[in-house]
């Protein structure tokens, strides 16, 4: 278990919680809920995180992505 | 909203930047703004079609209260007789989460597929059939850039229908719709829109995750029965959009795209066209010519003759300036815009540089209205409702008003730059740029408030098209012309009568102290100030025909660019934030100007 912005360039990861409520529920019209698996595509040094999540690519603010638990995906 | 007897409310909903605005355009034969970044259409729409009234929304991902644009949207999405649901086929997934509520609202709808040309491009197949059958509603592929499927779609228009709703809530709901309101007010509340709950005296529901993810698992069920996937090959637009957000290639490619358009605005458009309409054109024949015209009928001493072809004559100055020099700059600048803003660099442009703003209490979202700002501060303005808080709102408007030259000026600012060399360029832009960071800074110290973080979907590079391309740039410099003109021959008005009556003089004698003495600029140049007042670019451009040391004019640029934003812009500001707040901006741009000037002046004296 780690937080999204902790996460490697070109790893797979499976989404386990979205801290907050607000993001989550606008995460969830994106089509990312917890179960998701995505890759993170960029890191920006202390910026945004890009994800894919197979159809599109989401810039998530580094806030958004510390509230953000992961696993690797199997 | 009032409707003409008989008509019904046609709405356009969809996801942000799915193509709402090209089938307005196509549909009513009406130009709305188009554009490859989220958030174009920030307003409602309206123009009739057939039997119908036709609405353009601002794009949301669903409906509810999470900010201004869903707001917007909402309240006219609960009002709509039929629904025309675009829906972007490359996204599909993200896509039909919305249209699963709006059939969960009730509302009669029909789906048109859009993009389908990108979707086929990129390996998927959609088995339409099927999708309309799981759906309940009819779905129509589109191309919306080519004009494909318009006929099939206005033709099932009035085959819209309710579609199958999630069946689970349907106790709930109609407990609610009991109480005497719409299926969509009843839905909202169970989902937890406290705004619609208000409205109608009932508490919201604490069900909208519940909802949400019974929404989101039927979905992607959907999905998985009517799409197929092949794996997507990387091509030159998704390695160029990963080397865009990327800061070791994306700073390079930004100072690349600045320094092409410095070069296109700043070299070829202000030396080398400007010089052929300013000088050769409008100087050269047009002025001499329309002088000894005048000046056959008026003496060139007396009153008339002064105000029409005078220094500042209605018909010497004012055409000048408007169409040998401000004119060419405009479309050069809007043409550049344009290019940037349809081939979907922005967004990606808003990731990279969202770490420098979230120092300044903003998100990477707010590049967009600050970009476009470079193009006309007004319009800027009111686009800052895509950010999420009313704090990023102030602070995204205070930094328009203030520091952000718009494209006409930009244009007169690179004219008289460009000249005195590199070095006055970067310094120029050195000063502006820490008083931009400063500014942000110490307001988001200072107002109360969290900010919203960045959550944005990247769209996919694209060619831009040379149509849209050109129809935007010609439609914003006609808007351009027919907002500047009115307040430049009122200008040119006002100066002439200042300057016959001696009030000018007055004038500039009595802020020697100011001109001369703190910003230690030639006494004339508050003539440029007054012409500010009126619009910044005309304060430029009364800079333009100074004689000035290049210290001086580096000193009335930076003064010029951070004097008041022009009537026009301060209205807006005013109507979108408040007068308070318009009011603070516009004096606190007043003494950020001079004290800014005067300081430069100091340090380079
Ligand atoms: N390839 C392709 N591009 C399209 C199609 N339809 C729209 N576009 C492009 O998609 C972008 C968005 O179009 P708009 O009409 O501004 O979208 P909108 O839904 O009004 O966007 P917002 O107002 O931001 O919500 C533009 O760059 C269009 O050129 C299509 O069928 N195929
Ligand atoms: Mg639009």
């Amino acid at each position: 278990m780690t937080t999204l912005d902790k996460v490697r360039r070109g790893a797979k990861v499976e989404i386990c919680r979205i801290a907050d409520g607000h993001v989550r529920a606008q995460a969830i019209r994106f089509g990312l809920c917890e179960g998701s698996v995505v890759t993170c595509g960029e890191k920006l040094p202390a910026g945004p995180v890009v994800i894919y999540t197979g159809w599109q690519e989401l810039a998530l603010g580094r806030s958004i992505a510390r509230n953000i638990t992961v696993k690797e995906a199997s | 909203m009032e409707l003409p007897k008989g008509k019904k409310r046609l709405v356009l909903v969809g996801n942000p930047n799915v193509g709402k605005s090209i089938f307005f355009n196509e549909l009513t034969g009406r130009y709305v703004d188009v554009s490859n970044f989220p958030g174009t259409t920030v307003e409602i729409h309206t123009a009739p079609y057939g039997d119908y009234i036709l609405m353009d929304t601002p794009g949301v991902y669903g409906v509810s209260s999470f900010n201004e644009e869903e707001r917007v949207a909402r309240d006219v999405i609960l009002h709509a007789d039929i629904v025309i649901n675009i829906v972007d086929a490359l996204h599909l997934e993200r896509d039909l989460f919305l249209t699963q509520q709006l059939i969960d609202m009730g509302i009669a709808t029909v789906v048109a597929l859009n993009m389908m040309d990108e979707a086929i491009r990129s390996g998927k197949t959609i088995d339409v059939a099927k999708l309309s059958k799981h759906l309940g509603v009819p779905v129509i592929p589109t191309v919306a850039v080519k004009k494909q499927g318009f006929q099939e779609l206005k033709a099932n228009i009035a085959k819209a229908s309710l579609g199958y709703a999630d069946p689970r809530i349907q106790s709930e709901l109609d407990k609610l719709i009991a109480t005497g309101m719409g299926r969509g007010d009843a839905l909202l509340i169970l989902e937890g829109d406290e705004e619609v709950a208000f409205c109608h005296g009932q508490q919201a529901f604490p069900l909208r995750e519940e909802i949400y993810l019974r929404r989101r698992q039927r979905v992607n069920e959907i999905i998985a029965d009517v799409v197929q996937a092949k794996q997507i090959i990387k091509k030159w637009n998704k390695l160029l959009g990963q080397w865009a957000v990327r800061p070791v290639t994306g700073v390079p490619i930004l100072f690349a795209i600045l320094m092409a358009m410095y070069w296109f605005i700043g070299v070829f458009v202000a030396q080398t066209v400007v010089g052929l309409t300013e000088e050769t054109i409008m100087l050269g024949i047009y002025s001499e010519f329309i002088t000894a015209l005048i000046f056959r009928f008026f003496s060139p001493e007396g009153f008339l003759g002064l105000l029409l072809a005078g220094e500042f004559g209605l018909l010497t100055m004012a055409p000048v300036y408007l169409f040998g020099l401000l004119l060419p700059l405009v479309v050069g600048f809007y043409l550049a815009l344009s290019l940037l803003e349809d081939s979907g660099y922005l967004p990606r442009l808003a990731t990279l540089v969202d770490r420098m703003l979230t120092g300044l209490g903003l998100n990477g979202r707010a590049i967009i209205p600050i970009i476009l700002g470079f193009g006309c501060v007004t319009m800027a303005t009111i686009t800052t409702r895509v950010l999420g808080s009313k704090r990023e709102r102030i602070i995204a408007t205070a930094l328009l008003g203030v520091t952000i030259p718009c494209s006409a000026q930009i244009g007169v600012i690179a004219g008289l730059i460009a000249p005195l060399g590199f070095s006055y360029l970067v310094i120029y832009v050195l000063i502006i740029f820490t008083i931009f960071i400063f500014l942000g800074t110490v307001l988001n110290k200072l107002l109360p408030g969290e900010s919203t973080h960045l959550l944005i979907d990247l769209p996919p590079l694209r060619l831009p098209q040379v149509k849209n391309v050109f129809t935007k740039t010609y439609l914003k410099s006609l808007a351009f012309i027919k907002e500047a003109a009115p307040l430049f021959f009122l200008a040119a008005v006002a100066i002439t009568v200042l300057a016959y009556t001696g009030a000018l003089t007055g004038l500039q004698n009595w802020l020697v102290p100011l001109t001369e003495g703190w910003l230690r600029l030639p006494r004339e140049t508050t003539t440029a100030f007054v012409m500010g007042i009126m619009r910044r670019d005309f304060g430029a451009a009364g800079l333009y025909h100074l004689t000035l040391t290049p210290q001086q004019t580096l000193v009335g640029l930076v003064t010029i660019t951070l004097f008041v934003p022009c009537i026009a812009c301060i209205m807006v500001m005013m109507k979108e934030r408040g007068w308070k707040d318009g009011v603070a901006i516009w004096g606190g741009s007043f003494v950020i100007a001079f004290l800014v000037g005067g300081i430069i002046a100091r340090l380079l004296g």
